[in-house]
């Protein structure tokens, strides 16, 4: 059976919706790995110890089991105990959640390294050391590691594909839907994986933006 | 009985790292509207005495008090943590490697903590900060980021945004030790208008010349202890320690 991309457009309105499920299912768990990752790090930073151990395991079990598992247990697992997530909600919990810490690891990192200098001068002006940590560690340590956080935005990227296992009809099972009417894999995974390049694209250019914008303040 | 404080009191200072002592049992006090300089050898615990007066670095013991208030009080810590911030508001800071905000603009480092913790509305603050840049020379360049300036100029912006706190007091820790020679007077002239206008002043500094030129009283710290102090005439011209003519005698020949 040779190549035959004119089999593609009569799906064209399954692989744009696809691609809106993706960019959603991406962006909301972009947003959450991201404040996420803020929260975490303060927390793993500052909090208290009570708070700070359980937030440690937390964190391992996330970084050390695979993400196709959790997402599993999030949806699955715990649908057998009566937390019937949407399909949608438990996959950006697992996304969310697992680049939050990775995210966290990133910031906490540059925490550590913002100057001890700007910790006192912000303390010195009066500010509470969660008011300093908030508008004056927080940001340098962010705006630091931006590139980074960039990357594994792209990752999550590419990661939301397996949310297709708990169903979320986003590009990769659209992918699926259209191939299972044609059996014609090859051409809609290529179509599929070129979308996820386009919207690699928008998303890199998106990062510089952020990054451009960060260039002076330094 | 009403017993009348000094303005900025400090009794019986002691501080110690594990078993090094930095500063033993030093007391001072300074009026409303002075200026008081304090010099000495490097070590003698000239920063760790001024970083205790805004509880930065805390005492081992004794007290530190702003306009009858005590600062460094004993207090259970939730409430000590607001004692403090609010003590600080009142205490401005310089220090010498400026510490500006890197990511805020020169306006934002200015307005922020008037802003946080006094509740201004925009407008209030960016009258507030017009007033303190003009007040430093800094006017022009109110929307640069701190990357965008010299020594001298970051460090006028430090003074400005320590001033927009208005403060009752006014700490300086070697403020243009970092600076290029060239810019140290725009510095001192910024610190020599805010002594005309009588702001209270403890200054932290290897400039004799300055030292004498703007300071009512000069502390001469070595090893922890107030070795000798007294106007600058005094000091500089007729040290009585002698500890201290060799420290002046040693930074003559250091600074030719
Ligand atoms: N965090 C610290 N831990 C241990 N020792 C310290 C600490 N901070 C300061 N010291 C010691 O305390 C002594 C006094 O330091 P301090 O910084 O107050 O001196 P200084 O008079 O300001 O000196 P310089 O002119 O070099 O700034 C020094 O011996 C220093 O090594
Ligand atoms: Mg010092």
């Amino acid at each position: 059976m040779g190549l035959d991309f004119s089999v593609i457009p009569p799906f064209y309105g399954t692989l744009a919706l696809g691609v809106l499920w993706t960019i959603a299912i991406t962006a909301a768990s972009a947003v959450l790995s991201f404040f996420g990752g803020i929260l975490l790090a303060v927390v793993a930073l500052y909090g208290p110890l009570v708070v700070r151990l359980p937030f440690r395991f937390v964190a391992w079990l996330f970084m050390g089991t695979p993400l196709l598992l959790q997402l599993f247990l999030i949806y699955f697992g715990l649908a057998q105990i009566g937390v019937d997530l949407p399909a949608f909600v438990a996959g950006v919990i697992g996304l969310g959640f697992h680049y939050a810490v990775y995210n966290s690891e990133l910031i906490q990192t540059a925490m550590v390294a913002v100057d001890k200098g700007q910790m006192e001068a912000a303390r010195t002006l009066g500010l509470s050391r969660r008011q300093a940590l908030m508008r004056v560690i927080v940001p340098q340590a962010v705006r630091d590691v931006l590139p980074p956080i960039g990357n594994n935005m792209i990752a999550l990227l590419k990661d939301s594909a397996l949310v297709s296992v708990i169903g979320v009809s986003e590009l990769t099972l659209s992918a699926q839907l259209a191939i299972g009417r044609t059996y014609r894999p090859f051409e809609f995974y290529a179509a599929a994986a070129v979308l996820y390049y386009v919207i690699n694209l928008g998303m890199e250019a998106v990062l510089r933006g952020f990054e451009k914008r960060n260039r002076l303040s330094r | 009985m009403t017993q009348t404080h000094p303005f900025v009191e400090i009794r019986h200072a002691q501080k110690s790292y594990g078993k090094l002592e930095v500063l033993k049992d030093i007391s001072l006090s300074v009026e409303r509207g002075q200026i008081v300089a304090i010099i000495g050898p490097s070590g003698s615990g000239k920063s760790t005495l001024l970083r205790a007066i805004n509880d930065l670095d805390p005492l081992t013991s004794g007290e530190v008090w702003l306009d009858g208030l005590q600062v460094n009080k004993s207090l259970p810590h939730r409430q000590y943590e607001n004692h403090i911030n609010e003590m600080r508001q009142q205490i401005g800071m310089v220090f010498q490697h400026f510490n500006l905000f890197p990511h805020l603009t020169v306006r934002e480092n200015v307005t922020m903590a008037p802003k946080l913790l006094k509740k201004i509305s925009d407008k209030e603050a960016d009258a507030l900060a017009e007033e303190q840049l003009d007040h430093v020379g800094m006017l022009e360049r109110i929307d640069y980021y701190p990357s965008q300036l010299s020594g001298g100029q970051k460090q006028r912006v430090a003074i400005a945004r320590a001033l927009a706190m208005k403060p009752k007091l006014m700490l300086f820790d070697e403020a243009t030790s970092a600076l290029d020679p060239e810019l140290v007077e725009e510095v001192n002239l910024v610190m020599k208008k805010l002594a005309e206008e009588h702001m209270t002043m403890i200054i932290v500094t290897h400039e004799m010349d300055f030292a004498a030129s703007v300071c009512d009283r000069v502390i001469f710290m070595d090893k922890g202890l107030v070795v000798e102090e007294g106007p600058p005439e005094l000091v500089f011209k007729n040290p009585t320690q002698e500890r201290t003519q060799v420290f002046l005698r040693k930074h003559l020949e250091g600074a030719k």
